[in-house]
């Protein structure tokens, strides 16, 4: 290789190498001088891709091959289907004589929502808002109605938004109105990254739209108030646990109902309680199939079980025990001491449901990105 | 020092020059001109609102700041650190040397929990800085404090050859001739330095423009005042805005490299000048 | 200066005559406020994690580094570090020869074009993946048509990790490889040396400090990288995890301890790839001493 005129020759001789390079490269590479080598990787290949064909005419086929199922849900489910999935396994052991594996992925609604858009193939979502599975199903993965498919809107359980505040309330906080006190710190996540935080700031406007006979002007004032009070704003609903009990930054975490539970029964029960406020929210964590993703894998039959066996008096204990509010009467009849009943709202009684909610409020330039504004 | 000349009898120029090209093609420009490409879908007015928003506005400077800040305090220590790894003996040096790679090995995320857990009220350090009404957790300190974590080793790593390979007899004849060791140090030793603190700090500007992991959980992510650009990507992610997302990280990039740019033309120069004189 | 070690903590420099160091008084106090801003820095967060990762008791710090997922995560992660760090390599040296060996007009640029993943943000890096692999980006259909998949899975879990550790290798042995010059492969070159002989027999030999620290950085950055994996994961427990993502899972469900250990695990990664760079240098020196 004589290189004597390199510079002037450069981008030519590259552009050539490079080509023969991508070229050589699509056509499986095999263009260089091992052509030794080459042939003993392949034998090693046919040798062991035979012996995977002897193992695999020896297993016998079951009748019921095992299956398995993606579940893409959001943070605080974690304990929850940790369980669940056992019981269900279990269930459809002795019912169907099929062995089912459930595969969990969590993380925050949103960003799950554009996994499973992006190509991440769930069977079931099991997400914070009926918003983010719109999402979904906007893009063709479920049919637009999927609210219909099981009872209650597609949620199994719900739950609420509660205060949690340190052992002996120090601070005297009862209602939502005391959270905008001079010197009360308030801890919640970002409504903007966190569907537990629009949770928060929805039933916060409901009740300043309550107090002040519908003027939107005044609940404006009152949530910017309240944010004033906000010291600290996590991506998620767990990170701002954490500020709260292990940072021990804040007087109030405006938290789910379970988390507040969560909170207080496993990091510290001579720490916090929690308080109910005179009106919160009904949140209803929905759950869905995703139709596209289980006609592919013919999981259909499997998954369709899954999320309606969420529904019976087993599973509405199992979800009672890990402090989400059972929607089976009978369940629900055996926790009210731990459900106190309370006043709440709902997102489509109250707010004109989803979309309009999240254009109003979080869209970018809506009246939560108007709290935050230069100079104030 | 001295760079090639401009004919070389040296083979397999086109050879390396091309895999180069054709790696970085594959696994750097492709990927990156999608998201150039995603941009392209907004109006140039669009574009602009969303790039000069106030609250992405204050983010970059947010984000400029604390890196700069970081920046140069590492330039400052790291230089040291790697001059006194170089030139002194002491115990345990071989622990030390090795530790500077940590922040490499730790996933951001880690560090991130890891440090605000120390300085926040009721941490290790914070319970004596907040005292003294010093909040280093959930404000820009905070951030520029996983920032100068994040970008230590750029520095430490980049001065630390060219230090080791620093020639003794030039040091001697500076002495020689009767000059004070901080004088042979700003005369003599500064100017080899400079090309690779440079680079140290460049690297680690540009490193710390774009963190998010470690920042996210130190930073306290409060609108206009600790919210850094990356976060800003993901709130525009997770409103399902992939353009507007796009959009900042393409102002951010384009700030990236030209800052990158300049810094190796910079190196580049006095490379040349080292070579001349 | 041919000939150079790199980043080789060698003897040589630290012994110095009196005249060209500093007055031990000086000396100490440097080495004090190095080792001051090292602590402050480096050592506290690591012993923190530490103090975190055993307080529940050595059985749980056991049980949760021999977890089924955090053995599962661990092997994706070396996986994936076996794949992307090879790559790097090759492409370091690649580029390393032609930008120090040649002249050519660009070539700042392509310099600057190979540090710029260090100034992409992680979470870019890993967006940049989805909207070229994704169901909605510009291949997702053609994929998603031969069953081909790329995100939340290995191969997409390689790019990003690639793609972050793209310049280490490069990077160090850039400047490396320009300081020493062209003369020694010219005059092997002279003597009818082949291109592969120059590059196995001189040029190597003059880089292998150089390009053995860039593979140690570049393969403790592979191993902790976070922001990019958790963009193309899918965060499948058991599957698409790697060990810095298992960590986020566990502090996630309170598991401080747990997922501390699992950490202090990624920092002990980290330290073995260092105690094979010390092996190696002392054994270099062993050899240098008995020649």
């Amino acid at each position: 290789m004589s290189t004597q005129t390199n510079r002037n020759h450069f981008p030519v001789r590259t552009l050539i190498v490079f080509l023969v390079l991508a070229i050589a490269l699509v056509g499986c590479g095999n263009s260089s001088n091992s052509t030794d080598n080459n042939k003993k990787a392949a034998n090693a290949a046919n040798t062991s891709g035979t012996d995977k064909k002897d193992n695999g005419a020896e297993t016998t086929p079951e009748p019921k091959e095992a299956v398995e199922l993606l579940n893409v849900s959001y943070d605080p489910t974690r304990e929850l289907y940790a369980a669940y999935n056992e019981l269900f396994a279990k269930h459809w052991k002795t019912e169907q004589n099929q062995e089912v594996t459930i595969k969990q992925s969590h993380g925050g609604s949103g960003k799950q929502s554009r996994a499973v858009i992006d190509g991440l193939e769930a069977d079931v979502v099991t997400l914070a808002l009926a918003y983010d599975i719109d999402a979904i199903a906007d893009q063709q993965y479920l049919k637009t109605d999927w609210q219909k498919q099981f009872d209650k809107n597609n949620s199994p359980y719900t739950s609420t938004i509660v205060f949690l505040v340190r052992k002996g309330n120090p601070k005297g906080i009862k209602d939502w109105n005391d959270l905008l006190k001079a010197g009360v710190e308030v801890i919640t996540p970002n409504p903007k990254t966190s569907g537990g935080a629009r949770w928060n700031y929805l039933a916060a406007w409901g009740y300043a739209l309550k107090k002040n006979g519908n003027d939107e002007a005044k609940a404006q004032q009152f949530v910017t108030d309240l944010f004033k009070n906000v010291p600290v704003l996590d991506s998620g609903a767990r990170g701002s646990t954490t500020t709260f009990v292990e940072r021990g930054i804040g007087d109030v975490l405006l938290a789910w109902e379970n988390e507040a539970y969560l909170s207080v029964n496993e990091l510290g029960k001579d720490k916090f309680e929690i308080v109910y406020p005179s009106l919160s929210i009904l949140a209803e964590p929905p759950v869905a199939i995703i139709d596209k993703v289980v006609d592919k894998k013919g999981t259909r039959e499997v998954a369709e079980a899954y999320l309606k066996f969420l529904y019976t008096e087993d599973a509405q204990k199992l979800v009672a025990e890990h402090y989400y509010r059972p929607t089976l009467e009978s369940v629900a009849e055996q926790f009210t001491a731990q459900f106190p009943k309370l006043e709440l709202l709902t997102i489509d009684g109250d707010f004109g449901g989803w979309k309009e909610a999240q254009t109003k409020h979080f869209a970018d330039g809506g009246v939560f990105d108007q709290i935050y504004v230069p100079g104030s | 020092m001295k760079g090639s000349k401009s004919r070389s009898i040296l083979p397999g120029f086109g050879l390396s020059l091309g895999f180069t090209i054709f790696y970085l093609s594959v696994i750097v420009l492709i990927p990156l001109a999608g998201v150039l490409i995603k941009t392209a879908g907004l109006t140039w007015e669009q574009f602009w609102d969303t790039v000069t928003n106030a609250r992405v506005l204050a983010s970059y400077r947010v984000s400029l700041l604390t890196a700069l800040t970081a920046a140069i305090i590492n330039l400052v220590f790291g230089l040291l650190i790697a001059w006194v790894l170089v030139r002194y003996r002491f115990p345990g040096k071989k622990l030390i040397d090795s530790l500077v790679d940590l922040p490499f090995a730790l996933p951001t995320a880690v560090a991130g929990i890891a440090l605000t857990a120390i300085y926040a009220p009721n941490g290790w350090m914070g319970q004596f800085l907040e005292p003294l009404g010093i909040k280093v957790a959930f404000s820009p300190i905070g951030i520029t404090i996983a920032l100068i974590f994040i970008g230590l080793p750029f520095v430490v790593r980049t001065v630390q050859p060219v230090l080791q390979d620093l020639d003794k007899d030039v040091e001697e004849a500076a002495v020689m001739l009767g000059a004070y060791r901080w004088r042979t140090f700003r005369r003599i030793i500064m100017p080899e330095l400079l090309p690779p603190l440079l680079t140290g700090f460049a690297l680690a500007f540009a490193r710390g423009i774009g963190e998010y992991g470690s920042v996210v959980f130190i930073s306290g992510n409060m609108p206009l005042k600790t919210e850094i650009a990356p976060l800003l990507i993901m709130t525009k992610l997770e409103q399902h805005d992939y353009q507007g997302a796009t959009a900042i990280a393409l102002v951010m990039l384009v700030a990236s490299f030209i800052m990158l740019l300049i810094i190796n033309y910079l190196q580049w120069r006095s490379n040349r000048r080292v070579a001349v004189g | 200066m041919a000939g150079a070690i790199t980043a080789h903590l060698s003897e040589k420099a630290s012994k110095r005559p009196k005249h060209i160091t500093e007055s031990p008084i000086i000396r100490v106090v440097l080495i004090g406020i190095a080792l001051l801003f090292l602590g402050l820095i480096v050592l506290l967060p690591l012993a923190s994690i530490f103090v975190e990762a055993f307080k529940k008791g050595f059985e749980v710090y056991v049980a949760s580094v021999t977890d089924p997922d955090a053995i599962s995560a661990l092997k994706l992660t070396l996986m994936t570090v076996l794949i992307a760090v090879p790559l790097n390599t090759v492409f370091g040296i690649a580029a390393a020869w032609a930008i120090s060996k040649f002249q050519f007009r660009g070539k700042n640029v392509l310099i600057t074009l190979i540090d710029l993943p260090f100034a992409v943000s992680p979470v870019i890096s890993g967006l940049i993946f989805v909207l070229l692999f994704g169901a909605q980006g510009m291949f997702g259909p053609w994929l998603a048509e031969h069953d081909i998949k790329i995100i939340f899975a290995l191969p997409g879990i390689v790019l990003a990790t690639t793609f972050v550790t793209f310049p280490f290798i490069a990077r160090e042995l850039i400047p490396l490889m320009q300081a020493q010059g062209v003369q020694e492969e010219e005059a092997a070159a002279s003597l009818g040396a082949k291109g592969w002989q120059i590059f196995w027999r001189v040029t190597l030999p003059n880089v292998k400090w150089g390009l053995l620290y860039g593979i140690i950085l570049c393969n403790a950055r592979a191993v902790g990288e976070f922001g990019a994996v958790s963009v193309v994961s899918g965060h499948i427990r058991g599957e698409t995890n790697t060990l810095p993502l298992h960590i986020e899972i566990l502090y996630n469900e309170y598991q401080f301890s747990a997922s501390f250990a699992v950490a202090s695990l990624l920092v002990l990664l980290a330290l073995v790839t260092l105690i094979v760079k010390s092996l190696v240098e002392w054994k270099s020196a062993q050899q240098q001493a008995e020649e």
